[in-house]
């Protein structure tokens, strides 16, 4: 069964350039983590080292949507499961989808509305498509935790919400980073904030509400 | 739809997608191979394979006469350096004047090999030659790529001048700074192609490296020929020791000082009127009336039988030649560029990888294609190894670099799904623009292939020039130029219509980009 991601470093960061300091984070199986925090206070370093720590038990949506502008949002889509096939059966997909794979992915497609698109190149999307594109190879992969950095941030605010709701449904762990506090702690069980080189927050967010947050914003 | 129908261009750019112009090329490529003569006709092949091995294994040092190799260096410092010099001054007015970039096409059409058979005409087997069928076509790459250098060049320099500034000070001032260290930088990088081409002169006759090894390769001394061909591999690879800005000018009085004076063929000035005004005249209209009529039905009757009989057949083997080698070659560099990329070959693999590959990058292909018709005997095979392996080298190699500056995500896959996945298609338009760049090169190799039996145009030139008939050579030149031109402007407009036009396409290391790999890794993440 799935376990707990643990951390535990003194400092974390680039070779000569720390990010963090003291970092002592256990994340739960089931629990929904939103993590906040100024742009550069390191929201991304962290979910990194998440990711690394997580075993083979996460999907990653990383911030760039790191799509494959060559290839079809549906080839980007099913990169989430290359892992589980033969390399011939995915250099076959490559040329000749099968339509199982097309099916599947179109469910995937689906949840972020995007199935009509999925024979369109990635690099012809919108901004707020190629997001889509990248939730839904989260989605696709079926790992059973999702990290995720800011990956509703092209989105306006009732389909971020909604596009949150349905990865939550899909999946028992998340991790993710959010600028928007209120639709984090909309969706999230615990809330983690970073300042100053650190975690300065880490708490149920039912007993934190908007504006205990305003003063990690501030400046 | 709409957009399509106001926009043919565009509609057609979309339809000719990389797929498209990828299963086109291979077609052609497929048609050649069933139009190709590729069988071995050497009875022993495996035999004197085995013995050049042997002698590349075990080579004899002692046999290197170091006159050809000095002789080598002379010839491509002075005919790199005239090149250079002179394409400067031709990039200068290159965009300005129609009739320059006709000239320069034209010069950079014609190989070096062609050159010097043309030249050989007038001035003999002498210094002059050898540095003249380097610099001519030479001049003509270097106006093209200065220019091109100019253009890109940083204009903010030049606008905050005094509105009265000449332009030649402008141009000393704001722009030859900047420009002076990427053409040096340009000129010394081509010095490794120079000293590739000059050891090719040495095949028809200069006393370069080439000469000997000709004449041991003949012998079968591999033993010898090989300890030479490793001096050369020497020369390339130590290349950024010798060849430095500060060592240029004592390199180039020492090759004017060494220079052999080669035979004497009499007079020259005398030998080049009576090339230029008598034997390249066609012969119908050799002292005839060019006022009569028919003299120039007399020519038209020439031409045609020229056309029928040596022109289209020549230039169709040149062109199935080429296609088949073009996708040989493409083919080839997708296999090898993971050699050279850090993140399929590893630090230990990477390394390694680059030296296989530069090594067969250096090796001239006109040497590789000589060597394989001796070893399997005269067919389009050799040619087709030979170009391929040298073309496949060379993209394989770019295509590397390309890729080691790839950025992926952290949960990219590994292995043959990164390749397939991310890798390829991330590069497959930069992969086109250089199969199609190296086109042109690879047709106008296979012309000169003709000189070494293949059926190419080379090969009636060369029986044209053996028979004086200098008129026809001269024509049959002028065909392979007309062909190379044309598929430089048919790489050129499907660059365009791909929209890979802005791609590096140059071997000469770019500033952008290639050198920095932004790879994300947390010193934390990577120790775990």
């Amino acid at each position: 069964m799935q376990d707990a991601i643990l951390i535990r470093e003194a400092v974390v960061g680039y070779p000569g350039r720390p990010v963090l300091r003291d970092v002592d984070l256990r994340i739960e199986p089931g629990e929904r983590v939103a993590i906040l925090g100024r742009s550069g206070v390191g929201k991304s370093t962290l979910l990194n080292l998440i990711f690394a720590r997580s075993g083979d038990q996460a999907a990653l949506i990383p911030q760039a949507a790191a799509l494959v502008r060559t290839l079809s949002v549906f080839h980007n889509v099913f990169m989430g499961r290359l892992d589980r096939y033969p390399a011939w059966f995915n250099i076959k997909t490559l040329v000749w989808p099968g339509r199982r794979e097309v099916e599947d992915v179109r469910r995937a497609l689906e949840v972020v509305g995007l199935a009509g698109e999925m024979f369109q190149k990635a690099g012809t999307l919108s901004g707020g498509q190629q997001q889509r594109t990248s939730v839904a190879r989260a989605l696709f992969n079926g790992r059973t935790t999702v990290i995720g950095d800011e990956p509703v941030s092209a989105l306006d605010t009732r389909h971020g919400a909604e596009l949150l709701t349905r990865l939550a449904e899909r999946h028992r762990t998340l991790v993710l980073a959010m600028h928007d506090v209120p639709l984090a702690l909309a969706q999230a069980t615990r809330v983690v904030v970073l300042d100053a080189g650190g975690i300065v927050l880490d708490a149920p967010a039912a007993g934190v509400a908007p504006g205990d947050l305003a003063r990690f914003y501030g400046g | 739809m709409v957009a399509n129908a106001v926009t043919p261009h565009f509609a057609f750019g979309q339809r000719l997608g990389y797929g498209r112009t990828t299963g086109l090329f291979v077609l052609g490529g497929l048609a050649a191979l069933a139009a190709a003569d590729l069988t071995v006709t050497a009875a022993h092949p495996w035999a004197e394979m085995a013995r050049l091995l042997r002698g590349l294994v075990a080579p004899d040092l002692l046999a290197v006469d170091v006159r050809s190799v000095v002789n080598t260096v002379a010839f491509a410092m002075l005919g790199v350096g005239l090149g250079s010099a002179s394409g400067f001054a031709l990039a200068l007015v290159f965009p300005r004047y129609r009739v320059v970039r006709v000239l320069c096409a034209v010069l950079r059409s014609i190989h070096e090999l062609f050159w010097a058979l043309l030249l050989l005409q007038g001035l003999g087997l002498g210094p002059l030659t050898g540095v003249l069928a380097i610099a001519l076509p030479y001049a003509g790459i270097f106006a093209k790529v200065f220019s091109e250098m100019i253009e890109e060049a940083d204009l903010s320099a030049v606008q905050v001048l005094p509105a009265r500034t000449s332009t030649v000070s402008a141009f000393a001032y704001a722009r030859l700074p900047d420009l002076a260290g990427q053409f040096g930088h340009y000129t010394l990088y081509r010095l490794e192609c120079g000293l590739r081409s000059t050891l090719v002169l040495g095949f028809i006759g200069l006393p370069t490296i080439g000469f000997d090894l000709d004449s041991f390769f003949k012998q079968g001394a591999y033993a010898q020929a090989a300890a030479l061909l490793f001096c050369f591999y020497g020369l390339i690879a130590t290349r950024r020791l010798w060849a430095r800005p500060v060592t240029v000018p004592f390199l180039l009085v020492g090759s004017l000082l060494v220079l052999p004076p080669g035979l004497s063929g009499g007079n020259a000035l005398r030998n080049t009127m009576r090339f230029l005004s008598h034997d390249i005249v066609p012969q119908p209209l050799r002292g005839a009336d060019l006022l009569a009529a028919d003299s120039w039905i007399a020519f038209l009757g020439w031409l045609a039988h020229l056309i029928r009989y040596e022109i289209v057949p020549g230039a169709l083997n040149t062109f199935v030649l080429s296609q088949l080698a073009l996708v040989a070659m493409g083919g080839l560099s997708l296999v090898l560029f993971p050699l050279v990329c850090r993140r399929f070959a590893g630090p230990v693999g990477r390394p390694l990888g680059r030296v296989v590959l530069v090594i067969v990058r250096s090796t001239p292909d006109y040497m590789l294609a000589y060597l394989l018709l001796l070893m399997l005997g005269p067919s389009m095979l050799p040619a087709v190894i030979a170009l391929t392996l040298h073309n496949g080298a060379v993209v394989g190699y770019l295509m590397g670099r390309q890729a080691d500056a790839l950025t992926y995500r952290l949960d990219a896959p590994k292995g043959v799904n990164l390749y397939f996945y991310e890798t390829l298609p991330r590069l497959y338009g930069q992969f086109l623009a250089y199969c199609l760049y190296r086109w042109e090169i690879i047709l106008r190799e296979s012309a000169i292939f003709g000189l070494l039996g293949v059926k190419t145009l080379g090969y009636d030139v060369d029986a044209a020039i053996s028979e004086l008939r200098l008129d026809v050579a001269v024509a049959l030149i002028l065909a392979t130029a007309l062909m190379s031109l044309a598929v430089d402007a048919t790489s050129r407009g499907l660059r365009k219509t791909l929209r890979i036009d802005g791609l590096p396409v140059r071997l000469s290391a770019n500033a952008s980009g290639a050198s920095t790999g932004g790879e994300i890794g947390l010193d934390v993440a990577a120790a775990s």
